[in-house]
C-alpha cells in the first residue's frame, strides 16, 4: 500500500462561493439591485427594512424581502408582507446564517424578474453570516448604539466585508456611553474608508442619505 | 456555529480529490486556516467524526495549521503581526492598514493510501 500527498489548496467554502455566483447572476438577468441586511439580533434589521421599503415605495420602486430566521415564526416576515412587498421565508432550521444554497432556493419562489431591489435578511448574528457570501451586490451591516463601541475590535470579520456599515438608533447616543471615536477607529482599521450611514430608524433622522445612496444603486432609478 | 457546514465542506472536497486520486482511503487532511478566519478547531475535529463515518474519510485525522495575521500600515510601511486585540499601527498609531495574512480558510492537501 502506497501513501502520498497530494496538494489541493481550495478555499473550504468555494462550493459557497459558485453558489453564490450563480445567484448573483440571476440577480444581475433581473436588472435588480440586491443586498444583504446583517446584524446582531435586535439592532434593528426589521426596522430598518420597513423604513427602506415605506421610503421607496412612494418612488414606484418595487421590492421583495427574503426573510432568514433560524426558527419557523413569520413574525417578520409578516411585518413585510403587511407593508405590501412580497415576502419570503428561509427557515434555517437552527442554523446561524443563510448561505447561497438557501438564498437560491428562495430565489425560485420571488417574483425576481418584476423586482427594482432585493433586501435579504440574514440571521441575526455578527460571526457566522460574515462567512458565507450569499450573491448580493452589497453586504450591509446595521450596528446599533446600545451594542457597545466595542463590536467591530470583538467581531473583526463581519466588518471586514463589508460594502456599507449603518449606524442605528443614534436617538439613544446622549443616553448612552459609546466613544464613536473608538468605534469609528476599530472600523477604519477592518474597512478603511468604509461607507457609512448614521441613522436612528425610530426620528427617521439620516435616513435620507442612505436613501438616496441606495437609489442610486438600483439600475431602473438611472435614467 | 457554523462549524458543522464548514466541516461538511471539507469532506466533500477532501472525497472529491480522494476519489480522482483513486485512493481507498484518507489518512489525513491539512487545513490552513488564518487567526482572522473564525473556527474551533475542537468543534470541527467533533464534527468531523461523525460526519466522516462510512466515507473513505473515515478515521482520518485534522491537522489545523495556524497563520498569523500580518497587517501593514499604510501611512509608515510599518508591518506588525496582531497579537490578540485589533491594533492600529504600533509605530505611527495610523489606523489605515492592509491585511497582509491571516484570511486563509484553505484545504491544503490529504494524505493517501492506494
Amino acid at each position: 500500500m502506497t501513501k502520498s500527498r497530494i496538494k489541493i489548496v481550495e478555499k473550504i467554502l468555494s462550493e459557497n462561493d459558485h453558489m453564490a455566483k450563480a445567484n448573483r447572476q440571476r440577480i444581475d438577468a433581473a436588472n435588480t439591485y440586491s443586498i444583504n441586511v446583517m446584524a446582531s439580533p435586535g439592532a434593528g434589521k426589521t426596522s430598518f427594512i420597513l423604513a427602506t421599503i415605506h421610503a421607496l415605495l412612494d418612488d414606484k420602486i418595487k421590492i421583495g424581502v427574503i426573510e432568514g430566521d433560524t426558527a419557523p415564526v413569520t413574525i417578520d416576515s409578516d411585518k413585510v408582507s403587511d407593508a405590501g412587498v412580497p415576502a419570503v421565508q428561509i427557515n434555517t432550521g437552527g442554523e446561524c446564517h443563510l448561505d447561497a444554497l438557501m438564498v437560491g432556493n428562495a430565489l425560485d419562489q420571488m417574483p425576481i424578474k418584476s423586482l427594482d431591489l432585493l433586501m435579504v435578511e440574514n440571521v441575526g448574528n455578527l460571526i457566522c453570516p460574515a462567512a458565507f457570501k450569499l450573491g448580493t451586490h452589497s453586504n450591509i451591516l446595521i450596528s446599533s448604539i446600545p451594542e457597545g463601541d466595542d463590536k467591530p475590535y470583538k467581531y473583526p470579520n463581519i466588518y471586514r466585508g463589508l460594502d456599507v456599515l449603518i449606524i442605528n438608533k443614534i436617538d439613544l447616543l446622549p443616553y448612552l456611553e459609546f466613544d464613536m471615536d473608538y468605534f469609528k477607529q476599530g472600523v477604519e482599521i477592518l474597512n478603511p474608508g468604509l461607507k457609512t450611514f448614521t441613522v436612528s430608524c425610530k426620528t427617521g433622522e439620516g435616513l435620507d442619505d442612505w436613501l438616496s445612496w441606495l437609489k442610486a444603486k438600483i439600475p431602473s432609478t438611472q435614467s | 456555529m457554523h462549524e458543522l457546514s464548514v466541516t461538511e465542506s471539507v469532506l466533500d472536497i477532501a472525497c472529491k480529490y480522494a476519489e480522482e486520486a483513486q485512493a481507498k482511503k484518507v489518512t489525513d487532511i491539512y487545513l490552513v486556516i488564518g487567526k482572522l478566519s473564525s473556527i474551533v478547531d475542537d468543534s470541527v475535529q467533533f464534527y468531523w467524526d461523525f460526519i466522516s463515518k462510512n466515507t473513505i474519510c473515515e478515521n482520518s485525522k485534522l491537522h489545523f495549521e495556524r497563520i498569523p495575521a500580518t497587517l501593514l500600515c499604510t501611512e509608515c510601511d510599518q508591518q506588525y503581526t496582531l497579537e490578540n486585540d485589533l491594533m492600529p499601527c504600533p509605530n505611527c498609531g495610523s489606523a489605515k492598514v492592509r491585511v497582509l495574512s491571516g484570511d486563509e480558510f484553505n484545504l491544503d492537501s490529504i494524505e493517501i493510501q492506494r
